[in-house]
Formats: structure tokens, sequence, C-alpha cells
């Protein structure tokens, strides 16, 4: 268990590094810089100087450009964002915590709808259950989640049962008790959280329902039936806990998706996420902040998916961690 | 599964099975093509045999390809996605001539006005039947976008009109549209924009970026995959282990993150074409790790069989064995991939051109269609303004149906 982290550890660290650094490189090669638009200004000399001085960015060499950012950024100081001033890690945690919480509710959600849609499509193979399911899946699969959003989004805005976007009220946040907040926030979540959970949900309900469908011809289910068992305490005991372990894995290779998909499911509901972060920064050339967002989204994937890993090693027992 | 009706229909699950068996041992030896086709991984809808098998002589003299067709054809929903991407690439060919008014035709005096699908009338005030027409708009005034047909003019609506000048593709010049009506009238069948521009007008010039980025990108992202997984594949050892390692790390990364700091690279003064060039060799850019894996797993198996070791026997060269001995095997296996990988193209455009740094105006794309319906005002007053999000979805959910059907008629498990 122990070297197992460690070699996940530090098989992390090539990755962090090649990311970062053709971030960099792109950033570096990207045309203008943030000082542009300041050195139209008037008596701005004396600031640009010392940015430039700071952060090194009239140099075009990316290696050294790379390193003047990792040096600081392996004490754990990421510099200031250049367009709010402040330090970027106080920047970033709080968007991280915010995205995190819309991907993981995400997760919640297409998690808690497909592995029972996908064992009732397995068990009514063919029959109408079984159909619905499979359109559900394909509907999910299929709709952009720009369109989706922005057909919720109307939904709220002309019914009124949901906020249209933001995460938390404008107006009356801060008269709110502890209690009122968090509905308040759950309230915010539910859209963007069902549009960014169903394309998850389609693609775990389809490899459930093969899963299950592949368990469920076995001989030890055969077996548990004739010893007298319920037809669904075997389903739910012997065929589940099988039939789920693929899911496990496939959970540490779609979060990938799931971040990307965040961005624009972000944007479009003015969540206030890393995703919608990564863009500002981008369009207003904050190179430290894009710099630390792209580190934070490496690092949420690689403990994503070693969380995924020790989960498949927790349900399944012929899993070693070596 | 077949509605026709074949005396094997009658057998039992037993002697079909077997009979399966037999007629895979007869495709197999067809062509050595076919071998590829056993070590495609099981489909995902389980391990159903569904097997209405051929006879003997019906089997023999078939290429891949045609077996593969004939398995598609059978499937409804596959034939369905087909028909409407046929359907939608070709009214993206002819989109000059199909749509009313030009990309850039704008009716700045009626913004935002509501769909006329439903308001071309048949009959005139007596209620007798007479050749289409619309009404004449005209603006309240004093208010923004709220209008009232003016009964008093009618347009009809002419076919074959003259109209804005227009290319099919770039070579044959014409001004003559399907339809459209006399100025001053206007015939806005999807409602207008915030500038006036038809939106039905607009979609069909949008296709040309939006659908077309997913061939482009789907060919280039196809070749390069090809090229380095049957690298990877056949020669192994320290090429193999970089390689990989690259693909490792373009998969791990969110893609749309990647994209759009790629895209931050390029800078924005550019034309059209260029932003569209350097929109699909990014997408492309990124979209052939997953190829490239596919394709290395099916070479590191393909290399083994005895007509690569023949060929290599012969004394070819790596380089042709790759490219026409193995590289072919894998083609209905890519072509699969592909289909399924078309999505990740259109969206890329739509997602980058949505977040305003694709396609620019007064260009039309479906993805920079939906900038004004960012606007929760715009959005809630003018829900027509989603209309591009819709044929989005179609394209999309069409080149899944038929994806799905090939990976189901590419596996051997369903026998034809």
């Amino acid at each position: 268990m122990k070297t197992f982290l460690i070699r996940r550890i530090l098989a992390a660290i090539p990755l962090l590094v090649i990311v970062t650094f053709i971030t960099q490189a792109m950033l570096v090669l990207s045309p203008g810089n943030f000082l542009d638009e300041l050195r139209l200004k008037p008596n701005m000399a004396n600031y640009i100087a010392e940015m430039e001085e700071k952060y090194h960015l009239n140099s075009d060499n990316v290696l050294e450009r790379y390193w003047y950012w990792l040096k600081p950024a392996l004490r754990g100081d990421f510099g200031n964002s250049f367009m709010k001033s402040a330090p970027v890690s106080s920047l970033i945690s709080e968007r991280m915590l915010n995205t995190l919480m819309l991907t993981g509710s995400a997760l919640i959600f297409s998690w808690a709808l497909a592995i029972p849609l996908g064992v009732l499509a397995a068990v009514y193979r063919n029959r109408w259950i079984d159909k619905l399911c499979g359109f559900i899946s394909f509907f999910g699969l299929s709709i952009p989640s720009v369109f989706f959003s922005m057909v919720l989004v109307y939904f709220a805005a002309v019914t009124g049962w949901f906020p249209a976007g933001g995460i938390h009220d404008q107006v009356n946040w801060d008269y709110m008790t502890g209690a009122e907040r968090v509905l308040d926030t759950l309230w915010h979540l539910v859209l963007p959280t069902i549009v960014l959970g169903t394309i998850g949900m389609a693609q775990y309900m389809r490899q459930m329902r093969s899963e299950m469908i592949e368990v469920l011809s076995q001989d030890y289910i055969r077996t548990a039936r004739a010893k007298g068992l319920s037809r669904w305490r075997v389903i739910r005991r012997h065929a589940l806990a099988n039939a789920i372990n693929p899911l496990v894995s496939l959970f540490g290779l779609s979060l990938a998706y799931l971040l990307a998909g965040a961005l624009i499911t972000e944007y479009v509901f003015d969540w206030p996420g890393l995703g919608s972060l990564v863009y500002e920064a981008l369009v207003s050339k904050d190179e430290p902040l894009v710099m630390a967002s792209v580190t934070m989204l490496v690092v949420m994937l690689v403990i994503g998916n070693l969380i995924a890993d020790l989960l498949l090693a927790i349900i399944d027992p012929r899993v070693r961690l070596e | 599964m077949s509605d026709r009706t074949t005396p094997e229909e009658n057998i039992s699950p037993e002697e079909r099975a077997a009979l399966a068996a037999e007629q895979q041992q007869i495709v197999a030896e067809l062509e050595p093509g076919l071998p590829v086709v056993e070590t495609i991984p099981p489909p995902v809808t389980g391990g159903e045999i569904i097997a209405a098998p051929l006879s003997k002589a019906s089997a023999r003299g078939r290429s891949p390809s045609r077996i593969l067709w004939m398995k598609l054809r059978r499937n409804r929903t596959a034939m369905f996605g087909l028909y409407t991407l046929a359907l939608l690439y070709a009214s993206t060919i002819l989109a000059g001539f199909l749509a009313p008014y030009r990309y850039d035709y704008a009716a700045t005096s009626l913004p935002f006005y509501p769909p006329m699908l439903t308001r071309i009338h048949f009959f005139d005030e007596s209620g007798s039947l007479t050749r289409p027409f619309v009404y004449a708009i005209s603006p309240v005034v004093g208010q923004h976008a709220v209008y009232e047909e003016d009964r008093t003019r009618r347009y009809p609506i002419r076919f074959f009109a003259r109209g804005g000048q227009y290319h099919i593709l770039w070579v044959i010049k014409s001004d003559i549209h399907l339809f459209g009506v006399d100025q001053p009238g206007h015939i806005f069948l999807f409602g207008s924009d915030g500038d006036g521009q038809d939106i039905f007008s607009r979609i069909l010039y949008g296709a040309q970026v939006s659908l077309s980025i997913g061939i482009v990108g789907i060919a280039i992202s196809t070749a390069l995959g090809m090229l380095i997984g049957g690298i990877s594949g056949y020669f192994g050892g320290a090429t193999d282990f970089a390689l990989m390692r690259a693909v490792e790390v373009l998969l791990a990364i969110p893609s749309l993150y990647f994209i759009l700091i790629m895209r931050n690279m390029f800078g924005s003064a550019m034309s059209s074409l260029e932003i569209y060039l350097v929109m699909v060799i990014i997408l492309a850019l990124i979209g052939w790790a997953t190829e490239a894996r596919v394709i290395r797993g099916m070479v590191l198996s393909l290399k083994e069989q005895d007509y690569v070791v023949a060929a290599r026997a012969l004394g070819f060269s790596d380089a042709r064995i790759i490219v026409r001995h193995i590289l072919p095997n894998t083609l209905s296996f890519v072509i699969v991939t592909a289909t399924l990988s078309v999505p990740f193209y259109i969206l890329g455009e739509v997602a980058l051109s949505f977040l305003g740094v694709g396609i620019q105006l007064p260009e039309a794309s479906w993805g920079n269609m939906l900038i004004a319906a960012r606007n929760n005002y715009y959005l809630k007053t003018y829900p027509w303004m989603l209309t591009p999000g819709l044929f989005i979805f179609i394209a999309v959910m069409a080149w899944n149906f038929l994806g799905d059907g090939l990976r189901d008629a590419a596996d051997p498990r369903t026998l034809g």
C-alpha cells in the first residue's frame, strides 16, 4: 500500500512537469503579454519594468521562463495574479473548491442513476425499460453540454423554479444563516449537476448494462439461484459486486472528460469554478494564474485516478496494490 | 436482426452457433483482411450473438466491406443516422442555394423576429387555397423587437427566386435560391437574430464550418493515428514507449483546456480561413491519441501473423509492410473509431466559437450563433436563438447512431 502510493506519486511528477512545461511554452509562444495594454497608458513605465524584472516577461527563452516559474512553485509560491494582484493560490483555492463541488455532485448524480438503471436494463433485457435506458444513454451521449446547459437555463428563466446561474443568491447571501446558505448553494447546484452528470451517466449505464449481462450468464449466478436465493438477492449480493468493478476503473478514465465538460458548463451557468478562471486568465494573458490552474487540474486528475485505484482495491479483493 | 424468414431461422441455437463458427471460418478464408475483425473487442451491448446466419453459398464471394454494409443496412437506427447525415451534408454543400439569404445579409430593422414557419399562409382571407405567402412585417413603433403582421401587404413565396450571389463548392456561381420573397418582404423560417440576420440561412452556412470540421479533422487525426500507432506497434521498444507516454499525457489532460491554451498561442489576428485551419489542426493534434492507441494494440497482434512474417521474409521494407500489409487490416476498426470520434471535432469547434476564440462574425458557425443566447434575457425572450444547438444535437446524435451501428456490424460475433 505504502509503496504503491509512493510509486504513483513519483509517476505523477513527470506528467506534471511535462504538462506545465508545454503550457509555459505555449504561453511564451503566444503573441503579446499582459503588459501590452498597460504600455498604452501613461505613467506605467516603472510598473512595467518591475513586472518584467519580476516575471522575466521580456525573455522568449522557454526554458528560462519555465525555470523562473518552477523554482518558487516548488516551494508552493505560484506568484501573484496579474489582473487581480492577489496571490494566485488564494484565488485558486476557492475556485477549485467550487469545481470539486460541481464535479463531485455530477459524479454522485451519474452513479446514483446509472447503476440502478443499468441493472434494470440488463435484467429486463430487450423489454421496454431496456429500450428506455438505451434511449436515455444515447440522448446523454449526444447532447452537447453547450446546448443542454442553455436549454436548462431557459427552463429556469421561464419557470423560475431554479436559479438561472451563479453559485449563490447575490442579494440575500449576506443575511443567510449557515443552513440557508447550504440549501441555497445546493439549489444553484441542481441544473449544472444535471448537465455535467448526464454524459457520465450515459457512459456508466451502458457499461453497467453490458457488465451485468455478462455476469448474469455466469454459472455461479445459476448456482445461487438453484440454491433457492431470490432473484433480487442474487443480483444484489452476487452479480452487482462483480459487475461494478470495471465501472470503478472507468471512473478514473472519465475524470478528464468531466473536468473538460465542466469548463463549458461553468461558463454557461456563471459557476465560479476553475474552468471559467482558466478561460478568463487566458483571455487576459494572466500567466501565473494559467500556470497554477493547469497544475491544480493535473493534481486533481492524479488524485482522482489514485482514488479510483484505491476504491477498486477496496471493493475487489482480487486487486492487489503493487 | 432480420425481417427475412429463411429456413435457417428455425434451427436450434446450438446448430446456429455451429453454423456461425463455420461461416466465420469461411469469411476468414476469403481475404487476409478479415483476421482483423476477430481482434475487435466485444461490443458494449454485451455478449449476445445476433446471428441470422447466411448460407455457405451467399457468404462466398463477398468482400468484408460488402458484408459490413449488408449488416449495417439491417440496423434501423444506424441507417437513420446515415440518412440524417446525408441530408445534413447535402444541404451543407447546397447551402447557398437552399438559404434564402446570404450569411452576411442583415435586415437591421428587424432584430429578433420570431420564427415564421407557422406564419406561412396557404389560404387567403376568403379561405380559398392560394400560393403560399407571408404578410409584411412592421415593427411596432417605440418598442424594441415587437412586431405585427401587416395584413394589407402580401409577399408570395417565390421558388427559384433571384437573390444574393453565392458559390457552391467554390466553383458554381449563382444567384438563384430555392425560395424567397420579394424585397422589402422577409422570410425568416427560424426567426432572425439580434442583427436581423436570418437564422435558417446562417444555420446552413454555419453547417459548412461546423460539419466540415468533423470530416477534415477526423481525416487528419486518423492519418496521424494510423501512422503513429503503426510505427509504435510495429517497432516496439523505446519508440513505442516514448510514443505511448505522449499518448497518455494527451489523454490525461482535459482536452478543452489544452485546446484553449493552444488556441491562445496563435493569437487572434487571423482571417476566418486561418482560424478554421488552426482549429482543425489543434483538434486533430489532440484527437489522434485515441486512434493511435487502438491501432497500436491491433498492430501488436497483427505483426505476428503469418502473412506479415512472410512479407518480412520476402525482404519488403518496414515502411511497405506497415503501410501495405498491416494498416489496411486495421481499416474496419479505424472506420468505427473515426465515425465515433467525429462529434469530438464538431463539439470542439462549437466550444471554441462559443467561447469567442473560433469563427468570428460575420461568418456563421453553430458555435458563434449560440453566443447571443448566453444573455439570459435574450434567451428567455427569444428562445429561437437556441435553434443552432438543436442542429448540433442532431448532427452529433446521427454520427453516434451510425458509429454504433458500424461497431455492431464490424463485430464478427454478429454475422450478417
